[in-house]
């Protein structure tokens, strides 16, 4: 079975469940090894000899305005530059190492990844690698948000601040229009030392591998952008330690896309796990509110049940006092009367008496 | 005094003048930003396309934002009701707060008027900004329905504000998932840059360390502006200055937890990753800086703050949070970022970025002003007391 990159890629880094491109395939135990047959370049830095011709052809091939400084003023490389919107590639000069070492140039530009870090980032996906190695970059639906600038290792992107209404990401396309007719990208075809090789990638490394066989002594044995970051479509050679040369020594082989594809995976357990997990703190809360409310009201009842209880209890006390009260009084008035009664009597015998 | 009067006073007072001056300023910067494009006003290069107002603007601004969905989760959803005469305020600003955050974004982008383009023309479901773009919409709109309660009251609205707060757990439950996504999200921009941004800064943690990081940040900007919004509007405040000291020293115990996490999870990122020996560099004492100097120093004073009931000392820990959080938002998006490359190739804002950054926060801050005057924020409206 073969996977597209498009598919492979949607699988490894599926953004949130709300979103509906490609399908979600399970990816984790495939690897996309690019497309095959697909183009490359090599720049053999122990070839080239600073003249700038790839720059001169670049500007022309892509219709940007001529060179500032012509390429016999070798004093551009007293600075570093980089890439802009108006030069897609540049030359930099750097030391050999050891003074009596001649300099060594590098000549840098998009380096075409394969998996690109700015076709992963783009929020309205402008970017696309195509099945031929260029990564191409569609100016009608771009933003402007410069994420794809900002993310690049190579730092081989530019932006046309200067243009207030239609500013566009610039940076070589590795002449996709010309590969397309079957022509050389213009860097390759101005080089007059053979230090840019065009071709198949596949075949360009093979090219590189001979090279370092041959010349062991020459080379560096390794060929920068086999794997770094993923592979790219450009790769180069050189005979002093790439980290000299402003590159990424010792740079992992896992493609930048994937390092932020592991945290968009989480997100669509957010959106699943969290309503229900705040919906039942929200529950608890609730719950907890409610139980406390009852235990509440019931300790009231209660409370007022036994006071109901302990009043019934002190009125009928009260009342079985009042009859006992009232009885005593009745008894006692009776005994008073009675005792009036006898005392009136007495009185009355001692008056007959006494007649 | 009614709630539907205009506040009486008068126009030329110094803040309406220095406000006003501010705002004019901004005005004509604008107009030269979308005439003559983004070179005329910025510092923007090709080594560094995203400056002042991606690390301040939006950046920072969404973090300090973060008050919003924290106090309404504590309060409608782990029922914390003490705390509810807070909420109101702290909706506000955190709605104004994103609201901003757009229009910073449209001073930044090169074509603001595509902005939809996500939405509506491709998705780009690979990239974490398109999540961030998408939860911000969402989390604005969100927002401003929560807001909308306010709204209905000063205009007598009854059956609207009914409908909106009956809403209000389900919109609160949607603002913290929203939130928790695009607050780590917004780190997680800088997963992709492992070239880039300084191993102390950069970590696969980072989505984590921005989201824990901007619960404090909204918690300490709750306990700093609630203090500032009493003192200017004091006559309007509902709530007496003992009460809104208890519930200050209420928050400063969450924030100091809050902190405390950070913390760990930071110490957690260097140890793991063994990063320890950078600490030694040039770049390790700024980042110590900000560790010790802004997490774990208000991390302490917080404690100190609730154990001694000093609120003084908890809204200074709180401006300090807030200068913190800045700092790291700053840090990883300016100062961190690009560190390796020559002091010719760094970014450093131009006058007129810094200008339109001024310019947002001063309308921010009087947008808030006329809604607080207004409209029943910081205190409930006499005809709907006690209906929440």
């Amino acid at each position: 079975m073969t996977i597209s990159r498009r598919t492979f890629l949607g699988g490894v880094a599926t953004g949130a469940g709300l979103m509906l491109t490609g399908t979600a395939e399970a990816a984790g135990s495939k690897h996309f090894p690019g497309y095959p047959g697909r183009y490359g370049l090599l720049h053999d830095t122990t070839l080239c000899v600073g003249c700038r011709s790839c720059e001169a052809g670049c500007q022309e091939v892509n219709g940007l305005p001529p060179l500032e400084t012509p390429t016999e003023d070798k004093s551009v490389f007293d600075k570093k530059r980089g890439t802009t919107d108006k030069a897609f590639t540049v030359v930099n000069r750097y030391d050999g190492g050891d003074a009596d070492k001649p300099p060594v140039y590098r000549k840098q530009q998009c380096m075409h990844c394969n998996e690109p870090c700015c076709e992963s980032v783009c929020f309205v996906g402008a970017f696309t690698k195509t099945p031929e190695g260029p990564v191409l970059y569609d100016p009608s639906i771009c933003v402007g948000c410069r994420y794809c600038v900002m993310v690049c290792p190579y730092y081989a992107l530019g932006y046309e601040y200067d243009e207030p209404v239609t500013p566009r990401v610039m940076r070589c396309t590795m002449c996709y229009p010309r590969i397309k007719k079957g022509l050389n990208p213009g860097c390759a075809d101005a080089c007059p030392t053979g230090a840019i090789t065009f071709g198949k990638r596949e075949d360009l490394i093979k090219v590189a591998r001979e090279r370092i066989r041959k010349q062991p002594d020459r080379y560096i044995d390794h060929i920068y952008g086999e794997h770094e970051f993923g592979g790219a479509s450009w790769m180069v050679l050189a005979g002093v330690p790439f980290g000299q040369l402003d590159l990424h020594e010792g740079a992992t082989h896992t493609p930048i896309p994937e390092m932020g594809s592991g945290f968009l995976s989480v997100v669509p357990l957010i959106v699943s796990i969290y309503p229900g997990l705040l919906a039942g703190i929200y529950a608890f809360t609730k719950r907890k509110e409610k139980l406390a409310r009852l235990s509440k009201e019931a300790a009231v009842a209660e409370t007022l049940a036994a006071a109901e209880e302990e009043t019934k209890k002190k009125l009928a006390d009260a009342a079985k006092r009042a009859a006992k009260e009232k009885e005593s009084a009745i008894a006692s008035a009776v005994k008073k009367a009675l005792a009036e009664a006898r005392d009136a009597g007495g009185d009355e015998d001692s008056k007959e008496g006494a007649k | 005094m009614t709630q539907l009067e205009r506040p009486a006073g008068r126009m030329l007072t110094p803040f309406n003048v220095i406000a006003g001056l501010i705002l004019a300023g901004g005005a004509v910067i604008a107009l030269i930003r979308f005439v003559c494009g983004l070179s005329a006003v910025t510092n923007l290069s090709h080594y560094n396309p995203w400056g002042l107002w991606i690390g301040f603007d939006v950046m920072t601004g969404v973090a300090l934002a973060a008050g919003g969905f924290v106090i309404s989760a504590a309060v409608y959803l782990f029922g914390l009701k003490e705390y509810h005469p807070i909420v109101r305020p702290a909706i506000l600003t955190a709605f104004l707060g994103y609201a901003l955050v757009v229009v910073g974004l449209l001073f930044d982008l090169g074509r603001p008027w595509r902005l939809p383009y996500p939405f509506i023309v491709r998705a780009g479901p690979t990239s974490a900004l398109f999540e961030v773009a998408l939860c911000v919409a969402l989390y604005l709109t969100t927002l401003f329905v929560e807001f909308t309660p306010a709204v209905f009251e000063w205009l007598g609205m009854r059956i609207w504000r009914k409908v909106v707060v009956s809403l209000t757990i389900a919109l609160t439950i949607f603002g913290v998932v929203l939130s928790t996504m695009h607050q780590s999200s917004l780190g997680a921009l800088y997963l992709v840059t492992p070239t880039k941004l300084h191993p102390l800064w950069y970590s696969p943690y980072i989505p984590v360390q921005f989201f824990v990081s901007a619960v404090a940040a909204g918690l300490s900007m709750v306990i700093f502006e609630s203090m500032l919004s009493h003192r200017a509007f004091s006559d309007r405040a509902e709530i007496s200055h003992e009460q809104l000291d208890g519930l200050t020293i209420g928050l400063s115990k969450g924030a100091a937890v809050v902190l405390a996490i950070y913390f760990a999870i930071k110490m957690l990122g260097i140890t793991l990753e063994d990063k320890w020996h950078h600490l030694t560099t040039p770049m390790g004492g700024w980042f110590l800086v900000e560790i010790l100097g802004f997490v774990l120093l208000p991390c302490i004073l917080f404690l100190i703050g609730y154990r001694e009931r000093k609120p003084g000392l908890i809204r200074f820990t709180a401006l300090v949070t807030v200068i913190g959080i800045i700092l790291n938002r700053l840090n990883v998006s300016l100062f961190a970022f690009n560190w390796d490359l020559p002091p010719e190739s760094r970014y450093v804002p131009h006058w007129m970025e810094i200008w339109i950054t001024v310019s947002i926060v001063t309308l921010g801050v009087v947008v808030f002003r006329w809604i607080v005057n207004r409209m029943p924020i910081l205190h409930e409206h006499p005809n709907f007391k006690g209906m929440h």
